[in-house]
């Protein structure tokens, strides 16, 4: 397990994050403000130490893979791709504009470290689980995460792709779903109900744990005994809040895709930029 | 002389209200969403009826095997998503539980091509009219503007057909005035000129009547068709301004693999071979951007139009 110092330099990695993608949001003036930050931590966790990457070798064929499902928080996963250094961080002002490499939905052959293409929410589990196979067959030993919103899990697509991860015993797949308890219409409580997602997935065969979503070094020790455990695939429920750590956003009923003056999201950079202060030392 | 200009009021507006009005004479009109009802209007049929309205979750497929279901049962359901969740995601259900099992419900599949605009390539519908085009019996229709949307209602209600109404969301170009009629199937012929035709759709109407207007400052005298209808299309009138001006050009914001241009090509070799030039998407995906660089990128302008017809005439 990693130690205190190890846990802070994930929190500042997240601040620093959340600090590039509030500053990408601003410069639009709209976007999937409030499911890009529910996930903003995961991906902290994830690119903060948990994989096995090389910004330098986006295309290195041994290295672990992550499947954003939930296309629409690509701003997110830019912001740290950006972080890494896979490309310019001057880059994350051409979010959206016309010709850029970052569309507001994630694209493979767009953006250097993009794993996979998505965007029509529920086709992530399934390439996902493609990529785990892929690398299972070529016994490099990478592990293959999965991201997906607790609304996306209307789709059957992710129910064809939970029934058949388990069957195949793949231990090198773990998953997240961003319970944010909100989708595009409203809480997933009154579109549709998703009930137990635990027990659900633990009904097809999947190992669940449950962490605090926002807690960046939490999903980084799950994650980590998951692996040591040697067993899969895992499912991880993240309890999120839509717009965490954007305030404005975060107190909207209906933060899906959200317009705002350049002048709100700014004064949400400078509280992220005292948040990150706050935590000392350098931004990651 | 035909018009274009910006509508006061969004399509989604009036295919929510037209709903509505229809609705409450006609006990068999019910709606159904993907979790995108606050996107379509269909919110506000929602709220005017409560009880006939099914918010299904992001799950198209689902929704469209239960409006079929629902279609067995009399009912004539509304289902609504972005064009490429409408088509492409559940062109299956569409096919079989909807048209090979004579289900009467209404597709309605929003932000075509281009105008899909920050949703980018992924959201981006160059190929759904395409996808439905091979089905038995569907009725493909883009529309160009309000009173188009309501001049198609009675026909949509009474004459049982699984339909796809292709349809912007958002502000579009109006086109027609109050009471114009349409008829499904029936192109509508907004402009005479003996030198070449533009056979057009949605919004490559109004750029096609622009670049019409471009061309008559030239001394070239273009006809402009608006074949709302893809399918059935109309090969009558294909075929009579195939013969009197000799050279068609199909514009569509839509791939033309399998598209407008490819379903007037099939009319012209069958009833009055002639030369047709397909301006449209060429073969390629869509990508992020505002609809006026799209426009650009994708050459959907009128200027655009126009050379293209400049060269065919040439040709
Ligand atoms: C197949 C498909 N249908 C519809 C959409 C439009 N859409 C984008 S996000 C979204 C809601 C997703 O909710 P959730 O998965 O909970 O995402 P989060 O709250 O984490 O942002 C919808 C309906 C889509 N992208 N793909």
């Amino acid at each position: 397990m990693p130690e205190k110092t190890e846990h802070l330099r994930l929190r500042r990695f997240a601040e620093t994050i959340r600090l590039e993608t509030l500053k990408e949001f601003a410069e639009l003036g709209f976007g999937h403000v409030g499911g890009a930050m529910s996930i903003l931590e995961t991906i902290a966790a994830l690119y903060g130490g948990l994989m096995k990457i090389d910004p330098k070798r986006p295309d290195w064929k041994e290295r672990d893979r992550f499947v954003m499902s939930k296309g629409h928080a690509g701003p997110t996963l830019y912001a740290t791709l950006a972080l890494l250094g896979y490309f310019p961080i001057e880059e994350l002002k051409t979010l959206n504009k016309g010709g850029t490499n970052l569309p507001s939905h994630c694209d493979m052959h767009k953006t250097k470290g993009v794993d996979m293409t998505t965007g029509s929410l529920g086709q992530g589990i399934s390439t996902a689980i493609g990529i785990a196979l892929g690398q299972r067959m070529d016994g490099s030993g990478a592990y293959t995460y999965l991201a997906v919103g607790d609304g996306e899990l209307n789709e059957g697509q992710i129910w064809e792709g939970a029934q058949f991860a388990p069957f195949q015993k793949l231990t090198n797949l773990i998953a997240f779903v961003d319970v944010n308890g909100k989708q595009l219409d409203g809480p997933t409580e009154e579109i549709l109900d998703p009930l137990d997602i635990g027990a659900k997935f633990a009904a097809f065969g999947w190992l669940v744990k449950e962490v605090d979503g926002h807690d960046v070094a939490a999903i980084y020790d799950a994650v980590t005994e998951a692996k040591q455990s040697g067993k899969g695939p895992y499912v991880i429920l993240l309890k999120t809040v839509k717009g965490n750590g954007c305030d404005f956003v975060a107190e909207m009923a209906s933060n899906h895709h959200v317009q705002f003056d350049k002048e709100k999201m700014l004064a949400e950079v400078e509280k992220t930029q005292k948040r990150l202060e706050a935590l000392g030392g350098e931004s990651a | 002389m035909r018009t274009y200009q910006d509508e006061p009021v969004m399509l989604r507006e009036t295919l929510a209200k037209t709903m509505i009005e229809y609705a409450g004479k006609d006990t068999r009109i019910v709606a159904l969403d993907a979790d995108l009802a606050s996107s379509s209007g269909f919110g506000a049929f929602q709220k005017a009826f409560p009880d006939r309205f099914f918010n299904c979750g992001v799950a198209e497929a689902n929704m469209v095997g239960i409006a079929a279901g629902l279609s067995s049962t009399g009912r004539i359901p509304f289902a609504h998503s972005f064009g490429t969740f409408a088509s492409r995601r559940v062109c299956d259900q569409i096919f079989l539980s909807g048209a090979y099992s004579g289900a009467h419900m209404v597709i309605v599949g929003s932000d075509p091509g281009v105008t899909a605009a920050y949703n980018g390539g992924t959201h981006m519908p160059f190929e759904d009219m395409g996808v439905l085009r091979s089905i038995p019996g569907i009725k493909l229709i883009e529309v160009t503007d309000s009173a188009m949307l309501r001049g198609v209602f009675d026909e949509i209600i009474s004459s049982p057909a699984v339909y796809y109404l292709r349809l912007k969301r958002k502000v579009t170009t109006a086109v027609y005035g109050e009471g114009e009629k349409f008829k499904i199937g029936r192109a509508n012929v907004l402009r005479e000129g003996k030198d070449a035709a533009v056979i057009c759709s949605g919004i490559m109407v109004a750029e096609s009547l622009k670049a019409a207007d471009i061309l008559e400052s030239e001394g070239i005298k273009v006809t402009v068709i608006d074949m709302h209808t893809w399918k059935p299309i109309d090969e009558d009138i294909v075929a009579k301004y195939a013969k009197e001006t000799g050279v068609i050009i199909t514009a569509e914001n839509h791939n033309v693999v399998g598209g407008l241009g490819a379903a007037v090509c099939e009319a012209v070799c069958k009833l009055s071979p002639c030369r047709v030039i397909r301006h449209g998407i060429q073969d390629e995906f869509g990508e992020v951007g505002t609809e006026s660089y799209l426009k650009t990128r994708f050459k959907l302008n009128a200027a655009d139009v126009a050379e293209t017809v400049r060269k065919a005439i040439k040709l």
